[in-house]
């Protein structure tokens, strides 16, 4: 697995602190972070791809800093957005996820090999040729999670993934988090979507109030909330 | 043209875009050559022999071609006044002969392979052009075209909803508000996604 790093960082906006002082070392395969509205989870999320960068402190991917070196972060690290149609960027299905690997100058053949492995791997092949926008907001997501993978990223952070989607269409995208190979940071309030993992931190203004297995992480943010 | 693409393996599927762009420039600037109404009509059935070796279904074409009548039904009478019937029909014919033509390209070309063949276009100005960004930036304008309509689509509903049907305001700032919110979304998903590279 890799390691995220996460050395004494603090963020500000405009003056507020939103992370203050959060010291973590991220080395397991699977980890939930869960936490109310406004506590800093999508901040801190965002600084592990360069998205934001700490005001103090620094951010480590495989020893890289992401401040400074961003563009190589940013090549191991997929990141899903909670509302995957500001995620899509091509007309079709196929181009959008064509165009992760549109930086990895590969030969057109292993291109279109990849990117048909992918398709076919989220159930996407029989949409491949349909405009993307018109696909119903599981698929959206499905897709948006297939054009992160199709890039080979060592992680994936995704920020609220499910939020948007149905019941079934969430335990589809829980599923596929399930028999992913990378390491995966999930910023959820769908608890259960958090429960397999292998570990939860509970942010609270900011800082990280427990850090754990999830099942007694769980219950301290359950107890916290109220 | 926009997410019009007919998926389909036919010839002209198959063919490079731009060879397609070629031979609809072509045609498009011979139509606009030709003066006689019999040369017109071999091209037009030669379009239609396009449209039935690309097997798009009437129903398809028709939505294509269709909205140009709108114009048509008013600048053919007016040529018909100043200039004749004869003029009134080439023009007509001309008209929907080009829409046609582009329509079978758009229907048999994928958005990414125009991009693609406009780069290689541009590559000679490469020195004071970036291509790749030509390309991302159309791609990312057509993009945004259903993006703004589901948009304001919603926020129309939402000021329905609130009994602002009227207020000009209540569909300027939410419009803007959002447009300016998604277009920061798109950006920091763009750079994600590694377009700074
Ligand atoms: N771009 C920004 N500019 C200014 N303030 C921001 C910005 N992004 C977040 N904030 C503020 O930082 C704080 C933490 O926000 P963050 O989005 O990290 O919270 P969160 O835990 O993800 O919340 P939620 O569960 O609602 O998604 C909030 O008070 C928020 O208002
Ligand atoms: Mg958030």
């Amino acid at each position: 697995m890799s390691a995220i790093r996460f050395e004494g960082v603090s963020h500000r906006f405009d003056g507020e602190l939103v992370v203050d002082d959060v010291s973590l070392e991220l080395t397991e395969r699977r980890i939930g972070i869960v936490g109310a509205n406004g506590s800093g989870k999508s901040t801190l999320a965002r600084m592990i791809n360069g998205l934001v960068t700490p005001t103090s402190g620094t951010v480590t991917v495989d020893g890289l800093d992401v401040a400074r070196h961003g563009r190589e972060v940013r090549r191991r690290v997929g990141f899903v957005f909670t509302n995957a149609d500001t995620q899509i960027v091509m007309p079709t299905v196929r181009e959008d996820v064509a165009f992760t690997l549109r930086r990895h100058r590969l030969d057109a053949a292993t291109a279109t090999a990849r990117v048909d492995a992918v398709l076919d791997r989220f159930g996407l092949a029989e949409l491949a040729d349909r405009p993307a926008h018109r696909l119903s907001g599981g698929q959206k997501q499905l897709l948006a999670l297939a054009a992160v993978l199709v890039g080979e990223p060592a992680i994936v952070v995704a920020d609220e993934p499910t939020t948007l989607l149905d019941a079934r269409n969430a335990r589809r995208i829980a599923e596929h988090f399930a028999t992913l190979d990378e390491q995966l940071v999930v910023v959820s309030h769908q608890l259960e979507l958090l429960e397999s993992f292998d570990r939860v931190i509970v942010m609270e203004a900011g800082r990280i109030v427990a850090d754990d297995a999830p099942e007694p992480a769980l219950d301290a943010y359950r107890a916290l909330i109220g | 043209m926009i997410g019009v693409y007919h998926p389909g393996s036919s010839v002209l599927h198959r063919m490079p875009a731009l060879a397609k762009l070629a031979l609809l420039a072509a045609t498009v600037t011979a139509t606009a050559l030709v003066g006689s109404l019999p040369a017109l009509g071999i091209v037009a059935a030669a379009t239609l022999g396009l449209f039935a070796l690309a097997r798009i279904p009437v129903r398809v074409a028709w939505r294509q071609v269709s909205p140009i009548l709108w114009v048509l039904a008013f600048a053919v009478p007016v040529q018909w006044i100043f200039a004749g019937w004869e003029a009134a029909a080439t023009m007509g014919v001309r008209l929907v002969l080009a829409v046609a033509l582009a329509a079978v390209y758009t229907m048999t070309t994928q958005v990414s392979a125009t991009l693609d063949a406009m780069q290689v276009l541009l590559r000679p100005f490469a020195r004071w052009i970036d291509p790749d960004r030509v390309g991302l930036a159309l791609a990312l304008a057509i993009r945004c075209v259903p993006l703004l309509a589901d948009l304001v689509r919603e926020v129309l509903e939402a000021r329905k909803a609130r009994g602002a049907e009227g207020s000009l305001t209540a569909l300027a700032v939410p419009v803007i508000v959002r447009t300016l919110r998604t277009a920061d979304h798109l950006g920091e998903a763009l750079m994600a996604r590694g377009v700074d590279d």
